[in-house]
């Protein structure tokens, strides 16, 4: 099978500092995969870089080739139209990523618009509206007219979220990367948004990049997992394996560190 | 007398929204409380209420047998002196044009105990873990774990009976995490610490005791192991349930 996302020798520089160094990371189509790092790992511009999102700044060598097409490098027209349709992004702070000023329903109504664009049909705008309801009803919120008609700072944080993922959803990707998406919230709404998450991939066909340095959350989406440190690989393997049965030390520090957290739950399990 | 006591304490921004209500506990020298609860909860009030930020609409907070009213000057300083505070962003509760040795001297100074104040303070970073040539250094230069020794290090710098720590170690990678809560273990041995956090995990590594509030209401207390063993509210229940576990 090809690729969705394979990532090959990818190394990313600021100045003459390597930020990433020699990164290689496939994601197969439906796959879900875990990228795990802790602050500084470089796991964020990775993600980045899968899109051509990096900032100005920072080079990049290497391949990354997203759905057959080579990002690197890859001219702005390309990366339009390759974001969108091959992959979606849902980020750490839904405050940030939504626009303020736009209303709920118009913020998923733009991406759908791109999408039908996109495959050649020009629905009209009822067409448009009745499929926001439907993608906000997908990502379970409730009382879909009253949040399309919201502003973003009417509702609240983990509804935010659904809403980002609604607008993901809209593009119809091939990827999904999600980069810390519940790391904002309370644990109940992470929770929530996590079965979310894995129903939707599941649901939808699609594959997952999801990034976060919190092992157990990662452990709850992902089959497969990579673990970088200092912008370098250090382990990848299975889940299951790599968090039971940790290969490299920094790795069984991670895995040790969150067990201990773990321990402390104890007598709930 | 080391007891603080909150006491049947309401609290409400305007008339109609009640974000605390009716809420009792007590603070025993000794016992590590964790106070649970999302956003919403009224958590980051009581917190508020406990630092004397704000007065209760009803209720009384008592520190021994007095009323912790932060119009009473006399009082206040005698209450700082045993409660100091550790905030949950270590990235802007240091000021970032002060260097560690003022800083962390700062609870000296703003409770007037008498010099040398250096010796104290490097016995302070020493307890925190940090090096010794911390003292003359900025902020900036160091990580978010170490920053949050360095306010670690001024919350105990003048050596009080209660630690109020607010999500203390929530902004942290779940490695650097588990060295603070080891570190604040360690330091609970000679001071209490009152831990405020949504965040189950980390009450349960470091509290002997738990108080869930959910809206503004405690819905359930008491010793942490009975409660992970049996909940016996069900929020309480729901908490523990959506906290993300390794795989066995």
């Amino acid at each position: 099978m090809t690729a969705l996302l394979e990532i090959s020798g990818l190394t990313l520089r600021a100045g003459g500092q390597a930020l990433v160094s020699d990164l290689s990371l496939r994601v197969e189509p439906g796959a879900r995969v875990g990228l795990i790092g802790e602050s500084g790992s470089g796991k964020s511009l990775t993600a980045l870089a899968a899109v051509g999102l990096l900032p100005p700044e920072i080079r990049a060598e290497g391949s990354v080739m997203l759905d057959g097409r080579q990002v690197v490098g890859a001219r702005e027209e390309t990366l339009v139209e390759l974001r969108g349709r091959a992959a979606a992004f849902v980020f750490q702070e839904p405050l940030t990523a939504l626009d303020p000023l736009m209303k709920v329903g118009r913020q998923i109504g733009e991406p759908l618009a791109r999408r039908y664009r996109r495959e050649g049909r020009s629905p009209g705008r009822r067409e448009i509206a009745r499929k926001v309801r439907e993608l906000l009803e997908r990502v379970s919120l409730p009382d879909v007219d009253r949040v399309a008609r919201a502003y973003t700072f009417d509702i609240s944080g983990g509804q935010r979220q659904r809403v980002a993922i609604a607008m993901a959803l809209a593009c119809r990707p091939r990827l999904l990367i999600a980069d810390e998406p519940t790391t904002a919230l309370d644990v109940t709404t992470q929770s929530e948004i996590l079965d979310l998450l894995s129903d939707l991939v599941r649901e939808e066909g699609m594959a997952l990049l999801f990034i976060s340095h919190d092992l157990p959350v990662v452990a709850r989406v992902a089959e497969e997992v990579t673990v970088l440190r200092h912008g370098a690989v250090v382990e990848q393997g299975p889940a299951r394996t790599v968090l039971r049965d940790p290969a490299h030390p920094y790795t069984k520090m991670l895995v040790e560190a969150a067990a201990a957290f773990d321990r402390a739950l104890e007598p709930a399990r | 007398m080391s007891l603080i006591s909150v006491e049947s304490v309401s609290f409400g921004y305007g008339r109609s929204q009640s974000v605390l209500h009716e809420a009792s506990f007590k603070l025993r020298a000794g016992v590590n409380v964790g106070l649970v609860g999302e956003s919403g909860s009224g958590k980051s009030t009581m917190l508020r209420l406990l630092l004397g930020l704000a007065r209760p609409e009803s209720g009384v907070i008592r520190y021994g047998e007095d009323v912790l009213d932060p119009r009473d000057r006399g009082f206040m300083r005698r209450y700082r002196r045993a409660v100091q505070a550790v905030f949950q962003d270590p990235y802007s509760s240091l000021d970032p044009r002060q260097k560690v040795e003022d800083i962390v001297a700062e609870p000296l100074r703003a409770l007037r105990i008498p010099g040398p104040h250096r010796p104290v303070i490097e016995a302070a970073l020493a307890d925190v873990g940090l090096p010794a040539d911390a003292i003359s250094r900025y902020p900036h230069e160091f990580s978010g774990g170490q920053r949050q020794r360095i306010a670690i290090a001024r919350a105990i710098v003048a050596r009080p009976q209660f630690i109020l720590a607010d999500e203390a170690v929530s902004a942290l990678d779940l490695s650097t995490r588990i060295r603070i809560v080891d570190l604040l273990k360690d330091l609970s041995k000679t001071m209490t610490i009152l831990l405020v956090s949504h965040d189950l995990a980390v009450v349960a590594a470091l509290c002997e005791e738990i108080i869930v509030l959910e809206k503004g209401r405690i819905v359930e207390s008491g010793r942490t192991a009975d409660i992970l063993k049996q909940p016996q509210h069900p929020y309480t229940r729901k908490l523990l349930a959506s906290v993300p576990r390794m795989p066995a």
